[in-house]
């Protein structure tokens, strides 16, 4: 009983970390502070991730998307700014934006809901740790498995190598 | 402890956490304390290395030099810049120093001392590792000033460029040991990986230095072209926050050297049920001895130029360790450590036994594919090096500079 209490206390701090995170991210109106709530919010998900009894996840999320995506934002942000105190106006198309993202939230909120209606709970009655060495096999086998993923992960793998050769190919000077 | 305080009455959920966060301290003390020492042991090294004396004035050897350090970065003024992103300027050297010493908690001082035996330990300290890339960022923007935010740029290009030939290398003792997790990394090493895989230990500890910003890869602080770089506003306490980061990141990647490629807490029998406080005092002595190696390329080496940098790590440390690694995929493959077989064999007793009997038997077990994977490191090393000598004569001939030998230094009174 006590360390359910503690999962969902550890579940809502992250939740406030998420959802606090992306609240600062959009009425941020400093371009720099708005990437640095995004970290928060992307470090609430790595929670997640390590709730779910997925620490491979977690690890992956911090990596790429705190240690690469975003301080390529700020990166950006740095070489295109002028150093401080630059005020973006409020877009002034927000209230689209505001009403696509409630219905993206809306439609996978009722799919997640449709999908595991009649299932098992999703919260995981097994200690974390009897499942969390398991859980890296599985997902080693599953993207080598000719009857699993193999082919989405070849396929994602050809789309990233061709991105990359784009890539190198529009920054090339031309001779 | 956990065991011992529930035994005393707790509740056992409650002494799980308790000895949790004792656990914790005690090991970041470990790294904090540890500094005190190192910073002191750096200044003499470098200062013997250098032909001078080192600090001398404050206690036997000058070893509390340190403390008088400390004493004077507390009684300094906390200085915020104007126009500072305050809130972000105090957050960054919080972050730095926690990233390193988070580190810490998946290093295995020997068999049973290890703050969390990840299975994914390896890849926790490449994620964890980026939040200093992070901490640099933050300090060199909110800063307000220009040398900060170039030396926040370099320190971008060179860590980010230096992560990849890091991975590469990483991925190569992972790959032996079938295991991201850092303790079944010291597990199978019977035979120290370095003697296995040279070349990626050597692609590792140089990407490593590279992270620290360690000389001759310390462009990111270079006090004669950018002053400080990114820590130049920074005074009092939470300059030395950044400062006792990077002293402790250095020895961090020392501990990280000797964990993966020098067998961590194994050898001579150390570390094994019985023997916890050698085989820590074990890894400690490799870790030191990579220390010494750092601390002689710092007081010795000079700076490498930016662009120099960037195209090592590009056409010469990413292709090595692409290569390397392709190389170790195919070679480990047919020769994966049969240690049930080596059991055997050297119980049969013979010259197997007597091998088993003074090296173990998971040597025998290792032995096939080491032998093979070091014949594979020496020819990779050798064409790399031939390469680069081509290269290196294509350069020179470009800008029609013939190779002289180095002048004698003038002989001395006493030759």
């Amino acid at each position: 009983m006590q360390a359910e209490f503690g999962q969902w206390a550890i579940f809502g701090l992250f939740t406030v970390f998420i959802i606090g995170g992306g609240i600062g991210t959009v009425t941020s109106s400093n371009l720099f502070h708005a990437a640095l709530w995004l970290i928060i919010s992307l470090f609430g998900v790595a929670g997640f991730f390590v709730l779910l009894a997925a620490p491979f996840l977690a690890a992956i999320q911090v990596l790429v998307y705190i240690g690469a995506i975003v301080v390529l934002i700020i990166f950006a942000i740095m070489l295109t700014r002028r150093l401080m105190g630059l005020r973006e106006a409020p877009n002034s198309q927000w209230l689209f934006g505001l009403l696509g993202a409630a219905v993206t939230f809306g439609v996978i909120v009722l799919g997640l809901v449709l999908a595991s209606a009649g299932n098992t709970p999703l919260l995981a009655s097994q200690p974390l740790s009897e499942i969390t060495g398991e859980s890296l096999r599985d997902l080693g086998i599953a993207l080598v498995d000719l009857n699993q993923y193999v082919l989405p992960f070849i396929v994602a793998s050809l789309l990233l190598e061709a991105a990359m050769v784009g890539a190198i190919v529009i920054a090339r000077e031309d001779e | 402890m956990a065991e011992f305080l529930v035994n005393s009455g707790w509740n056992a959920n409650l002494a799980q956490i308790v000895a949790s966060v004792l656990g914790a301290v005690v090991l970041a003390s470990f790294g904090l304390v540890w500094i005190i020492f190192s910073i002191w042991l750096e200044r003499k090294f470098a200062g013997r290395v250098q032909d001078r004396i080192g600090p001398n004035r404050t206690g036997p050897y000058g070893l509390f030099q340190t403390f008088a350090d400390v004493g004077k970065l507390l009684t300094k003024e906390d200085i915020t810049p104007e126009g500072a992103d305050k809130h972000v300027y105090n957050f960054a050297p919080i972050l730095a120093v926690a990233g390193i010493l988070a580190i810490f908690a998946v290093i295995p001082f020997n068999h049973a001392w290890v703050g969390a035996d990840l299975n994914i330990g390896v890849l926790y300290f490449v994620a964890v590792g980026s939040l200093t890339t992070l901490a640099i960022l933050l300090a060199g923007w909110s800063s307000n000033n220009k040398y900060a935010l170039l030396g926040a740029f370099r320190a971008i290009a060179a860590l980010i460029s230096y992560e990849v030939p890091m991975i590469l290398s990483l991925a190569v003792p992972v790959l032996l040991a079938g295991s991201m997790s850092m303790q079944d990394i010291v597990k199978g090493q019977s035979i120290a990986y370095i003697f296995v895989v040279p070349v990626s230990a050597l692609i590792f500890f140089i990407s490593q230095l590279a992270e620290v910003g360690r000389s001759p890869f310390d462009l990111i602080e270079a006090e004669s072209e950018i002053i400080a770089g990114f820590n130049i506003e920074y005074s009092g306490m939470k300059f030395a926050m950044f400062y006792a980061a990077e002293f402790i990141h250095a020895f961090v990647i020392c501990i990280l050297t000797a964990v993966l490629f020098l067998g961590g807490w194994r050898g001579f029998g150390a570390g094994e049920p019985g023997y916890e406080l050698f085989g820590f005092i074990m890894l400690m002595t490799k870790s030191v001895a990579v220390y010494v190696l750092v601390m002689l390329l710092r007081s010795t080496l000079p700076r490498i130029r930016i662009d120099h940098m960037m195209a090592f790590n590009w056409k010469f440390l990413v292709p090595l360790a692409l290569v390397n690694l392709l190389v170790v995929m195919f070679l480990a493959r047919p020769f994966v450590p049969d240690y049930a077989a080596a059991e055997a064999l050297v119980a049969q007793g013979g010259f197997a036994g007597l091998i088993g009997g003074i090296f173990g038997a998971g040597f025998i077990a290792e032995l096939p594919r080491a032998v093979v994977l070091l014949i594979a490191n020496v020819i990779m090393f050798a064409v790399a090096t031939q390469l680069l000598h081509r290269y290196g004569e294509a350069q020179r001939a470009k800008l029609g500079v013939r190779p002289v030998a180095a002048t004698r230094a003038p002989a001395m009174a006493s030759d």
